[in-house]
């Protein structure tokens, strides 16, 4: 076989991302502490060049490789280069935190690289090999990663806990994606969607298999009723590792979803838009009101993070280019609110002090109003109150569902927004009307602080300008 | 016709921009702060003052309008446009909020700079409000509102405040994220998002209904009518006295500028269906309000019940049409009912900033809105007398100011519609003239009741300025408001005949 770099162009960021990652691995071995900055520099600059290789690679065409196992396609470009892009604001929140506990080791550098090398290749999956072994790179990557502090008892719990569902999870996958093969013969996903439109495919086995993959990717989103590891690793882990699992993961389990459901199943899309309807509304529902009674903040954005994926599969409910275009949007907007959402965590903790209770947030704007207006920014978006981005994504769903005739289903998400927009407010109320219980001042880098103000006024602009993004969105579906 | 110059965006842009540059400026030098702010409001009132001067009193059609398009996938516009309804609202806003920043000038010593901005920012925004002509760019600035004023409330309001700007936030927004979904749905069905396209959008009956309870939820709230009025007393006490005062004049009415534009010429069958539901729960809040305004022992609250009696004049004026036109075939009865609600509406707003604002005066020097703790403040205070027992008349509609001309018209186009309706309306001549005098009688005249009271000082310069300007106002609005009505007169005649059209 003739392997030449024009041939492999598509696949160059993965290639690049592969080779930094064992680059950075071994940089790491001969550096010491004090000399870490390095493998942080590194790691930044592979994002940074990754983002700038996926964008040369990209493309209006759909290119397949490797016999169907590797697709890049417009949906991976704007894919990688999202998940690419948190994952720089990711890695300089995580920097001030590492250092502070003392945990502050190149493994987790190679770690995150792995993980997002994972995602991509989730991303541009062609058939279930690839989707699995981009997931399975992902999860093992964040389990260690969950781990990282050794010395945190409640990161080890939250370790073991993510670890057995992760792999029942992912168990109860590959049991519907052998049903999946088992009916339609091809491992292939354009293939599996051409076998079903073709009516060659036993119906009553492709529905079984379909609900044991909608489990899968239901557990890897956090909805409900799987969604109970969400609040406890989110809680355990370290806030920097919470902000990584809560931002770009999202967008890799919304590839996930995307490439089984709309590339490999879209033709049963009568059934998995059922399933989803269900997922949909129990999860807005037990987020919603559960994120109520929480006072550690990490639990109550876990929670609310199960009232986002509500949303997100409503735009799926649709199943058509708007619907998945308009969950698209959601899941990167969401996915930069959480990174801004914990990277506040991140700014406001110290050495010996991690900001995990609401009563952490008391009287911000009177230690920092630029950091206190961030935030503010950031949970109106999350709350989705205009003119932050937050609403435009909520828009965009309520739209895609009211286009296909389930008004009812709008009503019902934006009911459950109402109760949601509660903690929300809590959290802000916090910030402003109290006074401060914590009199340290922050301690903060200024890449962190930069990063925080980047990514609240981005949250703001794209509320003012959301055309471009959507478009962007849109458009990678044909739409 | 289109402006020569972008009025509408500068009017809503420029407090915008200038409350985030005063924001950004901090608070290391508080005078400079407030001048920058009270540079920037006067700046805004003046720049939308050709809003008036450049107006065309002879036509219904949308003026200065802007249309470039915002979110073009959706069919968003950023259009812009007012007519006889929105504009005297616009000038109202800008008017109100050069007030509201003067009256804040000693008493808001916490984060001067951030109490500004919000409040410039909120005047952008509701100026945005009443321009939009484009359903999701009234949405977001609608929503877009409760941010500052949430801020306002919980951070320089009362000691409830927290309950009380929770209460608001998620009362108001309760309202409104069903009327998103409403306007996504006419979206579905029309293709536009365009407020004049909905305008002419063809709707079958239930599916009018369904869209009318929606916008029902979202302006019932603003306004807000008796029963989900429960918010504004709240509010009105806890919010500290520029942020009543914007409450009160200018956001209860975009509740009812959102029944003008949107309810009843959008679901005209719906509107006629449901007018029994309206004209009710109208009644109810002038009488039934009427009656526990008088039972009140804080200044402010009986004032914000007063408030919610005030609206239901509007709210009845609006209704009263339908009813009108089933009786006689003449429809000046209609088109005097809207327009009492409209001058209603202005008046007071000009009344209600007014009186919140004495009660403020008198906080500011006592700490207390009971009435139980003054009384006699006339011998120690009496150009503030003078002012209060004006405004007072003005809020019972003593004829000769602005409220009378209002309630006049309602009650006489209730009239025409059923001579019990405008029995009940007239109780409110009786029931506000009681609770506003005795309220007046207590705390203004009498003995000296107190040493709190009898170490009053008048008003100063700054508080005569704005009760001085309100004054004016309410005098020539009650004395010839022949300007106000005849710059509404094309748009609310149009509004009518529009609504007298069945779109079944």
């Amino acid at each position: 076989m003739q392997y030449d770099l024009i041939s492999l162009q598509p696949v160059m960021p993965e290639i690049f991302m592969l080779g930094a990652a064992c680059l950075v691995l071994v940089v790491d071995l001969f550096l010491s502490p004090r000399t870490r900055m390095w493998t942080y520099g590194l790691t930044l600059i592979t994002l940074v060049a990754s983002i700038a290789i996926t964008a040369w690679a990209a493309g209006p065409e759909r290119q397949v490789l490797f016999d169907g196992s590797y697709v890049r396609d417009p949906v991976s470009d704007v894919l990688k280069i999202a998940l690419l892009t948190i994952n720089v604001f990711v890695m300089v929140y995580a920097r001030d935190y590492l250092v502070q506990r003392g945990i502050y080791r190149g493994e987790f550098y190679t770690l995150a690289l792995f993980a997002t090398l994972g995602m991509m290749i989730m991303a541009s999956a062609g058939n279930f090999l690839t989707v699995y072994l981009g997931l399975e790179l992902l999860a093992l990557s964040m389990y260690a990663l969950v781990a990282f502090d050794r010395d945190s008892v409640k990161g080890s719990e939250a370790a073991m806990k993510y670890f057995v569902l992760g792999a029942l999870a992912s168990g109860l996958l590959l049991y519907g994606m052998s049903m999946l093969y088992g009916a339609t013969g091809t491992l292939n996903l354009s293939a599996m969607s051409e076998v079903i439109a073709a009516g060659e495919a036993e119906e009553t086995v492709l529905v079984f298999g379909l609900v044991f993959v909608v489990i899968g990717i239901a557990f890897k989103f956090g909805a409900v009723p799987f969604h109970m590891w969400v609040p406890d690793v989110y809680d355990g882990a370290p806030t920097a590792v919470t902000l990584f699992l809560g931002s770009a993961p999202k967008i890799a389990a919304f590839a996930l979803a995307i490439r089984l459901l709309a590339d490999g199943a879209g033709g049963l899309s009568v059934h998995w838009s059922d399933m989803l309807i269900i997922l949909a509304v129990a999860s807005l529902a037990i987020g919603n009101v559960v994120a109520i009674a929480q006072t550690n903040i990490k639990r109550m954005l876990a929670y609310s993070t199960i009232s986002h994926v509500g949303f997100i599969f409503l735009g799926f409910v649709a199943a058509d280019s708007r619907g998945y275009g308009a969950a698209l949007f959601y899941t990167v907007v969401y996915a930069l609110t959480a990174a801004g959402g914990f990277g506040l965590l991140t700014v406001i903790s110290r050495k010996g002090f991690d900001a995990e209770t609401l009563d952490d947030l008391k009287g911000l704007n009177d230690r920092s109003p630029w950091l206190a207006g961030m935030m503010l920014l950031i949970l109106f978006s999350m709350a989705g109150v205009p003119p932050t981005v937050g609403f435009f994504a909520k828009l965009f769903v309520l739209d895609a569902v009211v286009q296909v005739d389930l008004v009812w289903l709008a009503v019902v998400a934006v009911f459950f927004s109402i109760i949601g927009a509660y903690y929300y407010l809590r959290a802000i109320k916090m910030m402003y009307f109290d006074k401060p219980t914590d009199e340290y001042p922050i301690v903060a880098s200024v890449d962190s602080r930069l990063a925080i103000s980047i990514n609240g006024v981005a949250v703001l602009l794209l509320g003012i300008f959301p055309a471009g993004l959507l478009q962007v969105c849109r458009s990678a579906f044909g739409g | 016709m289109s402006a020569d110059w972008p009025i509408l965006s500068a009017t809503i842009w420029l407090p915008i921009i200038g409350g985030l540059l005063v924001l950004m400026s901090g608070d290391k030098a508080p005078g400079v702060t407030r001048w920058a702010a009270l540079w920037i409001a006067i700046l805004t009132f003046l720049v939308s003052i050709p809003l008036y001067t450049g107006f065309d009193n002879s036509t219904a059609q949308m003026q200065f309008v802007e249309n470039v398009p915002w979110i073009p996938m959706f069919e968003i516009n950023y259009h812009l446009g007012v007519d006889g309804i929105s504009m005297p609202l616009i000038l109202l806003t800008t008017f109100i909020t050069v007030l509201v920043i003067i009256a804040g000038w000693e008493v808001i010593q916490y984060k001067p700079s951030q109490y500004m901005a919000a409040f410039l920012i909120m005047e952008g925004v509701m100026v945005g409000v009443f321009s939009a002509l484009d359903a999701m760019l009234f949405y977001v600035f609608w929503e877009a509102m409760l941010i500052p004023m949430f801020v306002i409330i919980g951070i320089w309001g009362g000691p409830r405040r927290v309950y009380a700007t929770i209460k608001f936030f998620l009362y108001t927004f309760l309202g409104s994220v069903f009327m998103l979904v409403a306007l996504i749905y006419m979206y579905f069905k029309s293709g536009s998002m365009g407020i004049l396209a909905f305008h002419e959008l063809r709707l079958d009956l239930t599916e009018q209904i369904l869209i009318f309870i929606a916008f029902l939820l979202a302006f019932a709230v603003k306004v807000p009518m008796w029963p989900v009025h429960t918010w504004l007393p709240d509010a009105h006490v806890e919010a500290p006295t520029g942020g009543s005062v914007i409450l009160a004049a200018i956001m209860l009415k975009i509740g009812g500028y959102g029944f003008l534009r949107f309810s009843l010429p959008i679901t005209p069958d719906a509107s006629q269906t449901l007018d029994w539901l309206i004209i009710g729960m109208s009644l109810i809040a002038v009488v039934y309000i009427g009656f526990v305004a008088l039972v009140q022992q804080d200044m402010k609250k009986l004032i914000a019940y007063s408030s919610i009696a005030h609206m239901g004049f509007v709210t009845l004026g609006f209704f009263i049409v339908f009813m009108i036109f089933a009786r006689t075939d003449v429809d000046s009865g209609a088109i005097l009912g809207v327009q009492g609600g409209m001058v209603q509406m202005v008046s007071h707003g000009f009344i209600s900033a007014a009186m919140f604002l004495c009660v403020g005066v008198l906080y500011d020097r006592l700490h207390s809105r009971e009435i139980s703790d003054y009384g006699g403040v006339v011998n120690v205070m009496p150009w503030f007398a003078a002012f209060m027992v004006f405004f007072a008349m003005a809020n019972a509609g003593l004829p000769g100011t602005s409220g009378f001309v209002g309630e006049f018209m309602v009650i006489l186009a209730s009239y025409r519609a059923d001579f019990w309706f405008a029995v009940l309306a007239a109780t409110t001549l009786i029931v506000g003239a009681a609770y506003t005098l005795w309220m007046v009688k207590r705390v203004v005249f009498g003995e000296v009741t107190s040493e709190g009271v009898a170490s009053l000082q008048d008003i100063n310069a700054r508080e005569a300025l704005v009760l001085t300007s309100l004054a004016i106002a309410v005098l020539a609005l009650g004395l010839w408001p022949a300007p106000l009505i005849e710059v509404m007169d094309a748009s609310i005649g149009n509004l009518v005949q529009h609504i007298g059209v069945s779109k079944l």
